[in-house]
């Protein structure tokens, strides 16, 4: 079996827009909406997720034939937190000031309905490669939407896009104001609405 | 081997639990020294925030220490053990910062307060939240607000020693010499900066009195 088969691409690519985690899952909003208000934690909260999401999918997929089906959850849980871990503590060494603005969300990754989903829904029952490549899938999934909603909130509510100013200086003389409902967690709920909205639509068309 | 056996489940969990503890604390001990590094260029850029330096803005992250080294001499209230940094400028200016701690809405406040070298102004302000309101009371994180503080007197007048500089309800400013307008939207974030500044600078408040005191012989 080579290793970019058409069901390895789809393990892949399903999350990415046709399943993907947020916007058909649901999934993952709390920390969607916490993380968004400006465009680099929701990057870095993105690349997080998925590198999280996606060695704990090959974790347990190696590990799923040894795991004793009573305590699998709790297993997978293990696996989750300790990358968590690791994880939060690169971060707050060699990207300091993000860890601080990201504060209690990298270890809520842990309770991240999209990793004990895919752990338990996938890894269980696939080979590592697809295990990586599903997690990877869900991970970007996750992560372009976040993107997305963080660059419109960052954008609109503070004029800037990863902390350089965007909207001229003459925009702002001749009136224009920065939307301070958009810093809000409330209009990150109704621009991952209008993302959905966006899908939806989108989706229907084919 | 019987995968659901009681003994088989216990060894698994066992054996698992002993595995992570030593990655954790291995990684942990690798790391430990940068993290630590990061925790205090970080207390130092806020210093120097206090001083009108301002990483990104006025240094860059990589001189904080070096510049932090050149001005801050770290030492304590006179006849007390809370902290007082002497800040030497340059050879004419000196500077004396003050940290002070408080209660915002929703978690604690904590800034430092640079006092220029007669005691009765404030030179610059740096002070950070927990979790503000974003958009409200996190706004006093934003350099607009704290630059708000320069140039305002500690006292009201030549004659006391109460701590007068506060910050009140946006737009109600009667005395522009020691009040501070508060941002709309997050009173209580204000009210808890200007309890900060109150509680946190009183115990100085009789050193910085001295500064300019008449010299008496």
């Amino acid at each position: 079996m080579s290793l970019f088969s058409p069901k390895n691409k789809e393990a892949f690519t399903t999350p990415l827009w046709k399943d993907n985690p947020v916007v058909i899952q649901v999934l993952g909003i709390c920390s969607a909406l916490a993380v968004t208000s400006q465009l680099e934690p929701a990057i870095v909260m993105g690349l997080s997720v998925t590198v999280i999401t996606a060695f704990a999918n090959v974790i347990i997929s190696l590990l799923r034939k040894t795991i004793p089906s009573r305590i699998r959850i709790v297993v997978q849980l293990v696996v989750v937190a300790t990358l968590v871990t690791i994880v939060s503590q690169v971060l707050k060494a060699f990207a300091y000031d993000v860890s601080v603005q990201l504060s209690v969300y990298v270890g809520l990754i842990i309770t991240n309905c999209i990793l004990m989903g895919r752990l338990e829904a996938f890894a269980m029952m696939n080979g590592p490669w697809e295990s990586f490549l599903d997690g990877v899938g869900s991970g970007l999934g996750y992560a372009w939407i976040l993107v997305v909603v963080g660059f419109f909130r960052e954008l609109l509510g503070a004029g800037t896009l990863l902390g350089f100013q965007v909207i001229p200086d003459c925009a702002y003389e001749a009136g224009y104001m920065n939307n301070g409902m958009m810093t809000m967690p409330a209009m990150a709920l109704i621009l991952v609405g209008c993302v959905i909205w966006a899908h939806r639509a989108i989706s229907k068309e084919k | 081997m019987n995968k659901n056996s009681n003994v088989y489940t216990i060894l698994y969990a066992s054996v698992m639990v002993i595995i992570v503890a030593f990655l954790l604390a291995g990684v942990s001990l690798l790391l430990k020294a940068k993290q630590d590094a990061n925790v205090e260029i970080d207390r130092q850029s806020q210093v120097l925030a206090s001083l009108r330096m301002r990483v990104g803005a006025d240094i860059t992250k990589e001189q904080v220490t070096a510049e932090y080294e050149r001005i801050v001499t770290e030492g304590t209230l006179p006849g007390s053990d809370l902290p007082l940094y002497t800040c030497q400028l340059d050879s004419a200016t000196t500077k004396y910062v003050v940290p002070v701690k408080g209660r915002g809405l929703w978690g604690g406040l904590w800034g430092y307060i640079a006092v220029n070298a007669d005691g009765q102004t404030v030179y610059g302000a740096y002070m950070s939240h927990e979790g503000e309101t974003a958009g409200l009371g996190a706004l006093i994180a934003e350099t607009k607000f704290q630059e708000l503080f320069n140039d305002k007197h500690i006292f009201a007048s030549d004659s006391t020693t109460t701590v007068a500089l506060t910050v009140v309800k946006s737009g109600k400013v009667e005395q522009p010499d020691y009040q501070v307008d508060g941002i709309t939207g997050a009173t209580l974030t204000s009210n808890g900066v200007a309890a900060m500044l109150q509680e946190g600078l009183a115990p100085y408040a009789e050193f910085f009195r001295s500064l300019s005191a008449p010299v008496e012989e």
